[in-house]
């Protein structure tokens, strides 16, 4: 089996889960930026976890030949402070260029606030200057619909992002037609606890197609599971899919998505 | 996936899910004082799963769902709760 990680923070988690992803058919893995688990104080902060996510992690990865590509941005958790938001817009431009950089994200939604929406809109306006690939973060339980459908709106109004350029993560039932009807891709994330099980993201693609989705793990410093993807593909082949249909989904969907971007490349 | 496929695969553990539920209910009826707008919701939802409509896993998740269209003013915190207070 060989699958993507297109979705792991993993700055927060230690280098014995490298170990096990590469050891489970893990090709590469690509690490959004997020919410420390505390609000940071300044611009200086972002700008050491950009050299980190930049840097450090795709050396940690190397150790165990995993190829690891980036995202960047602050998360709409911390963009309530509208200062510091934009402080963090203005570095963002001098890190794009970086060999693992491969676009915008995880940008979004978390409260469905005013102040987030205007910090969504200048990132947003920042991909498409600067011709990025975008990664979407969708609020978490009953914050998800609303967030959502403002996310979508977002996006639409401006002439320039094409959905096709675009994931929209963490989809659940109430959400993926949404997401899918507009023209974007949709991540499915595994969680323990909250998002999706294994079973219930089956479900999801086996009813709505899964031509334009990706599974993902997500996993950081909170109750996830870092091999949750190949545990999925073992539903799958429980339930009867075939191995091309498994590796279409794990593999080759987040390979096309992410080959947007001409700087990912893996052996 | 043939319909006895699925009981096979999934049975045993929606049962044991219906059970802590149920469990749960119990749990919170033994518990002093009032039921709160998360309760409520979650009472609404139940009787979601009794019907024969199809999408119960979606229109469970829409009764938990903030139905309102406007960004909020500001952030009451950061955490989501799973329900949404208004209701």
């Amino acid at each position: 089996m060989r699958y993507i990680e297109p979705h792991a923070h993993m700055v927060s988690r230690t280098t014995d889960d490298y170990l096990k992803m590469t050891t489970s058919g893990c090709a590469a893995v690509c690490e959004p930026a997020f919410w420390a688990g505390f609000d940071r104080s300044s611009v200086h902060g972002f700008y050491d976890y950009f050299c980190q996510l930049t840097e450090h992690e795709p050396k940690r990865a190397e150790k165990f030949k995993l190829p690891h590509f980036s995202w960047l941005c602050i998360n709409p958790k911390e963009s309530e402070d509208m200062a510091l938001a934009n402080d963090v817009l203005g570095i963002i431009p001098d890190f794009l260029d970086r060999p693992n950089v491969l676009g915008i994200g995880e940008i979004g939604l978390n409260k469905n606030t005013r102040n987030e929406m205007t910090i969504l809109e200048k990132h947003i306006a920042l991909a498409a200057a600067h011709d990025q690939l975008i990664l979407v973060h969708t609020p978490h339980l009953e914050d998800k619909l609303k967030g959502t459908k403002l996310i979508i709106d977002l996006l639409k109004a401006d002439s320039r992002i094409r959905p096709g350029r675009v994931i929209i993560d963490h989809v659940e039932e109430h959400t993926v037609s949404l997401v899918l009807d507009a023209g974007f891709w949709a991540g499915i994330t595994l969680y323990p606890e909250s998002k999706c099980t294994p079973a219930r993201a089956i479900d999801i693609v086996e009813n709505c197609g899964q031509e334009q989705v990706w599974l993902n793990c997500a996993c950081d410093w909170g109750i996830s599971d870092p091999l949750a993807v190949p545990k999925t593909a073992l539903e799958m082949k429980k339930r009867g899919h075939s191995e091309k249909a498994i590796d279409n989904l794990i593999f080759k969907n987040p390979l096309r998505f992410l080959s947007q971007c001409p700087k990912f490349k893996i052996g | 996936m043939k319909r006895e496929q699925a009981l096979d695969l999934y049975f045993i553990d929606a049962r044991s899910k219906l059970i802590d539920i149920a469990a749960f209910l119990d749990r919170a009826d033994r518990a002093p004082g009032e039921d709160d707008f998360r309760l409520k919701a979650f009472r609404e939802a139940l009787s979601i799963l009794g019907s024969d409509e199809p999408e119960k896993a979606k229109r469970v998740l829409l009764a938990f769902s903030d139905p309102t269209a406007e960004p909020i003013a500001a952030a009451p915190g950061k955490s989501a709760c799973g329900a949404w207070p208004g209701k």
